[in-house]
């Protein structure tokens, strides 16, 4: 299969604004003739939806959530990245598409991050005007704050709210559109498949989850921005619903599934404290701004963190990364506390934890600094864990946060099924091999507002399509097999809860395919998820029947999906014979552990295609052309 | 530590509902409540029995989704400062007896178990609930400078989960608080300022057509919110909304 990622000629600064002057437009007279389909309503999908049917096209809008305001983009704390050099300090659309470039490390396409870092300007102005109370200085102007991987000041944030705020002024223009008869929004319904008719994505299949009834929707273009997989791990900052199931049913479908591997793990959540656990909580990375990160020398020292003498703490990060210390980046510091921890030196029940000590920050700007910066979190901690982070250093530990990979799209955010788009955290496009703080705000709104409304035109424009509706075979075939699915899970009546399923498939991806992937460990999971899949589908219990809402049998419908996608992961994960950003195989390291890249053999984008369950899926490859920037080793020492 | 549960099982919008009692057993301080029914609810799947119909999500206090009436309260115990999912069985005491209940109003009616309807909601935010501006063209983000102290305000109002603790609180199931925070926060911003008295009047008049019933200051509301907003919102929404009777549409 031969990959066209359609970037436009031209120089880079130039490719997107003569991009824009050569796609085609739609009338807007003619707008109102199509429908588009938008699953997902998160920064994404409810840009998108609002932005789309405020140029007048008619949307069918669908999230899983009782209301579209809850998608997971509430959740983001940090803030959003913009290149406004509002502070002076030598900010330019060039630095941040750089930054995040070798962010990535040298794993996404330069056009496309050229064009995030182009729009993320047009971001802010759009939020401003929504509404959305960013933090301002005292004269009224916005305010930023520094964030990971990035010598500027150029983050703009609603106190730890970021990804609320944004994530409100998105629904709130969707609201807008709702009222105005633009956007029909179906609320607590599940997209269950994609329905493909002569190679173009005409439609989707959905489950109402309060009445039960599978029923289909036919539409000119569909647009997935149904996020990420996180949750394949079970345990993570994800919410609790977050799933595979429409981009993998798409991918079963013909969409292809570019880098599921680059999954990444956020350095400082509160660890696990007990198999009863449902998910893990981010510390924002701000605080590694003034606390210092530690364990004891010695393996199996047990002793309560202040009666720890200073000589014998290792700062293991101001030890291995001098210049960066503290700050060094997500994927590094994971890995380092995994070390320690593996060592044994780990700390707190179970021995899976660093600390993260504010002792000295306390001592020089005292209790009442540490207040006025971090006050939410440091609350935040204490009430989860019952510990004063006054008085005792917090524990952390890394857990999984967010997902690289996603659908393979084009330039204009296209599939290589025509009519497919993918938006967000759901497509591959710009963070390549690691995701920098504060950008996944800035591609899910570029996407949505920027991006898709333009050639989202341009596709309609210049693709004829035949008209279809749900009565079609095609719909029909499909529906037919989704109820099949459906009952299936409900007939076989087995022994064990579908949570506990998901529980042993987590512990597997998560000991084999997590912070370091080796052959062996990969092979191992690549043995034990199809037993655990079989096992599934022989045993899992799911108690209710279909014609009704029913929580356990929509859990039980996105753990199958885990089950078929954890495999494709760890496909992707062994067949890059590399390390690199998030990835690391322990054969790639040099002699002090460090990420060894292979730019000869892997400087590609790997698309998978499906071949049938338990099937080893086909890798197809879309080389990667580094014209304006020269890949170098990351180094932060 | 065993707690004992009573909680309501309603099979669907038409089905009459009651109280059933559940044992937690040996469950540990240190879950969260939600983690607690998890358990309860792999217990009743494995002995063929449907599991409870609870929402949640994010599980860390910010989407709104969870909402539960425990002990009469909602979110649980009085000034624990979150939502339901913040709440961590340390809270209560071995071989406590907990009611369980879902949100109490005209407005959100159970569709199952602790599951309510809160559309409502939703629909008061279409209603006027935003500032009327397409995306592009919007000029430069410093161009109209805000004060720090209206950004501020306009951000504790704009903190709202819209999880409806406030109607479930109140014993007029009033979504006063709710309304009042939109309000508030677009009116103290200059870009919602050509449409504030439009929105005021349209929001207000969507939330009593929903069947919310009306404020009369006993303040269960801004005790019961997980974000703690103010009551003042709702003093700031009355004046926008006084002051839209002696305004045109247009201002």
């Amino acid at each position: 299969m031969q990959l066209n990622s359609n970037i436009p000629p031209g120089p880079l600064a130039a490719k997107w604004d003569d991009h824009k002057f050569a796609m085609k437009l739609v009338n807007p007279a003619n707008k109102r003739k199509y429908r588009v389909i938008v699953v997902g309503t998160g920064l994404a999908g409810g840009a998108a939806a609002a932005s789309l049917a405020e140029l007048g096209y008619n949307d069918e809008s669908f999230c899983f959530q009782d209301s579209p305001r809850r998608a997971h983009s509430i959740a983001a704390q940090g803030g959003i990245n913009a290149a406004k050099n509002y502070q002076n300090d030598g900010d330019s659309v060039h630095r941040l598409f750089y930054d995040t470039i070798k962010g990535g490390d040298f794993r996404a396409r330069e056009a496309n991050v050229y064009r995030l870092a182009q729009v993320s300007v047009n971001i802010i102005d759009q939020c401003v005007a929504q509404g959305v109370p960013f933090a301002r200085e005292y004269g009224g102007q916005l305010a930023n704050r520094s964030f990971g991987g990035a010598q500027v000041s150029r983050t703009f944030y609603c106190r730890g709210q970021t990804g609320q705020q944004l994530m409100l002024g998105a629904y709130q223009s969707l609201c807008r559109q709702v009222s105005a008869g633009r956007v029909t929004m179906h609320a607590r319904t599940e997209m269950l498949d994609l329905v493909v008719i002569d190679g173009r994505a005409r439609g989707i299949v959905v489950r109402d989850l309060v009445t039960g009834k599978i029923e289909s929707y036919a539409a000119d273009a569909v647009v997935l921005a149904s996020g990420g997989y996180g949750p394949v791990f079970y345990l993570s900052t994800n919410a609790m619903g977050c799933n595979v199931t429409a981009t993998y049913r798409a991918h079963k479908r013909g969409a292809l599934f570019a880098n599921p591997c680059f999954t990444q793990i956020h350095p400082t959540c509160i660890p696990v404290v007990g198999d009863h656990q449902s998910k893990l909580t981010l510390m924002s990375e701000s605080l590694r701004n003034d606390g210092r990160i530690w364990v004891p020398k010695q393996p199996g020292d047990k002793r309560p963190p202040n009666q720890v003498p200073e000589g014998e703490r290792d700062y293991y990060l101001e030890r291995k990364y001098p210049s960066y210390g503290n700050l060094a980046p997500r994927d590094i510091s994971s890995r380092a506390a995994k070390e320690a921890c593996d060592e044994g030196r780990g700390v707190g029940p179970g021995g899976r934890g660093v600390y993260l000590d504010f002792a000295d920050a306390i001592g020089r700007i005292g209790v009442k600094g540490i207040r006025e910066r971090y006050e939410n979190l440091f609350d935040m901690y204490a009430h989860i864990t019952n510990e004063d982070p006054y008085q005792a250093p917090m524990r952390i530990y890394p857990a999984v946060h967010y997902c690289m990979g996603g659908l393979w799209v084009d330039y204009n955010l296209m599939s290589n099924l025509p009519g497919l788009f993918v938006l967000g955290e759901a497509n591959f496009s710009d963070h390549g091999a690691n995701r920098l703080g504060a950008s996944a705000l800035m591609q899910g709104l570029a996407d949505g507002y920027f991006i898709i409304p333009y050639t989202m035109g341009n596709f309609l424009a210049s693709n004829k399509q035949t008209p279809v509706d749900t009565d079609h075979a095609e719909f029909k075939r499909v529906e037919a097999e989704v109820h099949e699915r459906v009952n299936k899970l409900l007939s076989i009546k087995g022994k064990q809860t579908a949570m506990s399923f998901h529980r042993r498939l987590g512990k597997i991806m998560w000991d084999n395919v997590g912070m370091a992937r080796s052959e062996q460990s990969l092979q191992k999971a690549l043995a034990e998820i199809p037993a655990l899949r079989d096992e599934f589908w022989h045993n899992v219990n799911v108690t209710g029947g279909g014609q009704e809402l029913n929580q356990a049998l929509e859990e039980a419908g996105r753990v199958s999906d885990f089950l078929e996608f954890a495999e494709l992961l760890t496909h992707d994960a062994l067949d890059r014979d590399e390390s690199c950003g998030a990835h690391f195989r322990v054969e790639h390291q040099d002699a002090e552990g460090e990420a060894q890249r292979d730019d000869e053999k892997y400087m590609f984008v790997s698309a998978w295609e499906h071949k049938g369950v338990g099937q080893k899926p086909e890798r197809h490859a879309e080389n990667l052309e580094y014209e304006t920037v020269h890949p170098s080793t990351r180094s932060y020492k | 530590m065993n707690l004992t549960l009573h909680v309501w099982r309603q099979k669907n919008a038409q089905d009459k509902g009651a109280m059933v009692m559940y044992q937690a057993k040996d469950v540990q301080p240190d879950m969260s409540f939600l983690e607690m029914l998890d358990v309860v609810n792999q217990e009743l799947i494995a002995q063929g029995a449907e599991p409870i119909a609870f929402d949640h999500d994010c599980r860390e206090g910010i989407c709104g989704s969870c909402n539960l009436m425990i002990n009469g309260r909602a979110h649980g115990t009085k000034g624990h400062g979150g939502a339901t999912c913040q709440l961590y069985l340390r809270t209560f005491t071995d071989g406590q007896e907990i009611y369980v209940e879902p949100w109490r109003a005209r407005a959100f009616p159970v569709i199952k178990d602790l599951i309510v309807d809160r559309r409502a909601l939703d629909r008061i935010v279409q209603a006027g609930g935003f500032v009327s501006v397409n995306t592009g063209g919007a000029p430069d983000g410093n161009a109209v400078p805000v004060p720090k102290v209206n950004a501020e305000m306009a951000m504790d109002a704009a903190a709202c989960i819209g999880c409806g603790a406030c109607v479930a609180a109140c014993k007029n199931a009033s979504a006063m608080l709710f309304t009042a925070a939109k309000v508030s926060q677009l009116a103290l911003l200059p870009q919602g300022v050509p449409e504030r008295a439009a929105r005021v009047r349209k929001m207000v008049e969507q939330m009593d057509e929903e069947g919310f019933g009306n404020c009369t200051n006993y303040y269960e509301c801004e005790a019961a919110c997980p974000k703690q907003i103010s009551v003042l919102h709702i003093a700031r929404m009355n004046r926008e909304f006084l002051r839209s009777s002696t305004v045109g549409n247009e201002r």
